[in-house]
């Protein structure tokens, strides 16, 4: 039994920003999906189902919102599923949409996730005191910041890496008529000077809150066809999860993260990532997450990852670019994010990335994760159909 | 609707419903069920090739309430995993479709719910449309009201009908350990004019989960599978203004999908939390009385929110495994007045 092979030939999103005051939820979501609809060239009526993510509810402070926006997704009359796995959650999607292609259940599924954090105050929506139960300390920041330093302990990272990665996503993100934040003035000397947050992260290597919406559209073998665009082709993809805290758990590369690209890599035959990939947009809410990610993912070997931000190997010019869009860092629409992940791979197999594209590339990799760093989920497309 | 696999449920259980489980957190009251649910089969979780489950993150009052739930799972080494902030019917969905894929050949779906902790009637005016409606806070009792009196002027049905399809199930329930309502109940004052208590369906904590496993391997797990022949689910516009609430043309559809007219059925369970919904789904769905309506006693009995849609599949699932029934329909519904509806299609091998 062979899956049905899954492409990409729309993508949309939103000009992600601080606050959309003058859009609604609903306005938000639509406008991405028209997008996405303009650049496959398809009506409402070509999409037989509809897939939506976000992060908590609590982040709107509406209770499961698929069904307010059923009605401006088009989906009156057809099938609508609603994601949920935390910061994973726009990976997870396209990949539950994905699947409905794959095992031939519809033909084109249009997939959406969206966050528009200014409804709301996502710090009170995560802190809600649930008793006996461990408080997930200080916002995310918080929970990351012992994770970080036990990396550069085990590493022995100097500390000026993560701020070499702010730096380049943001210069990234000025390639990017999309990305929240367009910081013209940037410099290394900027990022380095700011706020210590939460030692040791600074002020300028963490992400933005933003409102923003990301769509695709999927579709199987004959929707490809009549693609008017290259269409993206998913060569892989998978979910893995492990608990949030255990004896044993190694926040620092979690085994959950290995497995996922483990199962994503065998499906797509790449033998050796670091050859076999050309550029990788990965999930790096703050900054030192590159150089964690590059070990997990398989790119560096263990405590080798620093080495190859350092040396300049992940800028867009370089060997193995990564987060060409300006990343997480520079956008956190936070359902969305994942989303805009995997969609920034399809983006790059397409050559239609704009001023971040990276000549050439034509197998990337999606990458998702949430919770704390226990929830993954990723995706490899390609420029070519798969073989198998 | 022919699915290239054939996949079906091989094991169900659920807790015993109950109006407050204070003593207990969410995991442990799921807990007990994951463990019924994988001693049916004999598999452990690291044998499961799949897993997803539904939950609701405003019911437990916090964010990100499912990861406390996958804690519980054992989720190590680590698994394939997903959540649908749904039904659990939704999650069997995305796990069906996940085996359907052939990346798995076993999933485990689980959902559960607790609305003792806080007002259920005013959590669930939160997912009404936040610019327009949910300001105004009307509860869910009240939007139920608006459909059985739609009903009602309809000449479809009256407040006796209604009576007597609280009496039916209710009755129907005391075959049923878990149920959270047994035997006769009084129909009740009004609570929202025309339905009464008795119209309405208790509000509960309870949690349920499922297995499903494709082809042989179903064979291997269960001595009669309940085959998902299949299972759509569709969606209607939001607002009430612009729909006709005598009617429930997603659930026509969605069963209609499914195969759900192709053959009858002998049994429905029914996710119809109020006496009037179930008179809308017998029309729209075509179950004459010749079809065994909600005998485990269906939403009236017990309705833990978000596991209630699973647990209609898993007592339909459960009645083929049994030898009860040969072919059955269980519906899953979410939203305001039945705006969103799963029916899956469930069969035995014949005997």
């Amino acid at each position: 039994m062979s899956k049905e092979p899954v492409a990409v030939v729309g993508i949309g999103q939103t000009k992600h920003v601080a606050a959309r005051r003058d859009v609604s939820i609903a306005g938000l979501v639509r406008e991405a999906a028209q997008r996405a609809l303009a650049d496959a060239e398809l009506t409402w009526a070509d999409i037989d189902a509809v897939v939506i993510g976000k992060a908590p509810d609590f982040f709107e402070g509406v209770m499961m919102p698929e069904l307010y926006l059923a009605d401006a997704l088009g989906a009156t009359g057809k099938p609508m599923l609603r994601v949920h796995t935390a910061g994973s959650v726009g990976g997870s999607t396209a990949l539950v949409a994905a699947n409905l292609v794959a095992g031939r259940v519809h033909g084109t599924v249009l997939t959406l996730a969206f966050e528009k954090q200014s409804e709301s105050n996502a710090m009170w929506g995560l802190s809600l005191p649930i008793p006996f139960q461990q408080p997930l300390l200080a916002g995310a920041g918080g929970f990351f910041a012992p994770h970080v330093r036990a990396y550069m302990r085990r590493t022995g990272a100097p500390d000026t890496v993560g701020s070499l990665v702010a730096y380049k996503d943001r210069r990234n993100a000025l390639k990017n008529p999309y990305a929240h934040l367009h910081e013209h003035d940037i410099t290394l000397e900027k990022v380095q000077a700011s706020p210590m947050l939460w030692d040791p992260i600074r002020y300028s290597e963490t992400c933005p809150s933003s409102d923003g919406a990301c769509a695709m559209i999927l579709t199987d073998r004959a929707g490809a066809a009549r693609s008017p665009r290259p269409p993206a082709w998913m060569h892989g993809g998978a979910m893995r999860s492990e608990p949030t805290l255990f004896a044993g758990k190694d926040f620092v590369s979690p085994q959950a993260g290995k497995d996922c690209a483990a199962d994503v890599y065998r499906q797509a035959g790449i033998a050796d990532p670091r050859r076999d990939i050309d550029a990788v947009e990965m999930y790096v809410p703050f900054s030192w997450y590159e150089p964690m990610w590059l070990e997990n993912l398989g790119f560096a070997d263990e405590g080798e990852g620093w080495k190859l931000t350092e040396s300049g190997v992940t800028e867009l010019e370089g060997d193995l670019p990564v987060n060409m869009s300006g990343g997480v860092l520079s956008t956190n629409p936070i359902g969305a994010s994942g989303m805009i992940r995997f969609a920034e791979a399809a983006l790059q197999v397409r050559g239609q990335a704009g001023e971040h594209q990276v000549d050439g590339a034509r197998r990337v990799l999606g990458h998702a994760y949430g919770g704390g760093s226990q929830f993954f989920s990723m995706w490899l497309v390609g420029a070519a159909p798969p073989s198998s | 609707m022919e699915p290239i696999r054939d996949i079906a449920v091989v094991a169900f259980a659920q807790s015993d419903h109950r109006r407050t489980s204070d003593e207990h957190s969410e995991v442990e009251m799921l807990l007990p069920v994951l463990h019924e649910v994988l001693d049916r089969t004999g598999l452990r979780a690291g044998d499961i090739g799949f897993t997803c489950s539904g939950s609701s993150d405003y019911l437990a009052g916090r964010a990100f309430s499912f990861t406390m739930a996958l804690d519980g799972v054992g989720a190590w080494p680590p698994i394939s995993e997903s959540h649908v902030e749904m039904d659990g019917a939704w999650a069997l969905y995305e796990a069906w479709t996940k085996l359907l894929t052939g990346d798995a050949d076993t999933a485990l779906v689980y959902s559960y719910g607790k609305s003792s902790p806080g007002s259920v009637r005013d959590v669930l005016t939160r997912q009404l449309d936040p610019y327009y409606l949910a300001p105004l806070w009307p509860d869910p009792v009240a939007l139920a009201a608006l459909q059985a009196r739609a009903l009602i002027d309809a000449g479809e049905t009256d407040e006796t009908e209604l009576a007597a399809v609280a009496t039916r199930s209710r009755a129907s329930a005391t075959a049923n350990s878990h149920a959270q309502l047994r035997g006769s109940v009084p129909q009740g004052d009004y609570l929202v004019r025309p339905l009464r208590t008795g119209d309405c369906p208790p509000i509960g904590d309870g949690a349920a989960a499922v297995i499903l496993a494709a082809g042989d391997r179903a064979r291997e797990l269960c001595e009669r599978p309940a085959w998902i022949r299949g299972i759509d689910h569709r969606v209607e516009a939001h607002s009430l203004g612009v729909r006709d609430l005598t009617d429930s043309p997603s659930a026509r559809l969605a069963a209609e999908r499914a195969g759900a007219f192709e053959r009858p059925v002998d049994t429905a369970e029914l996710h119809a939390p109020f006496t009037s919904q179930e008179v809308v789904l017998r029309k729209a769905l075509r179950l004459d009385d010749s079809v065994r309506v909600n005998p485990s006693g269906g939403a009236l009995a017990a309705n833990p929110i978000m596991a209630a849609g699973l647990v209609r599949i898993g007592e339909a699932a459960a009645r083929i495994h049994r030898g009860e029934s040969d072919r059955a329909l269980a519906h899953a519904t979410s939203g305001p007045c039945l705006q969103q509806n799963l029916v899956a299609v469930l069969e035995g091998d014949t005997r």
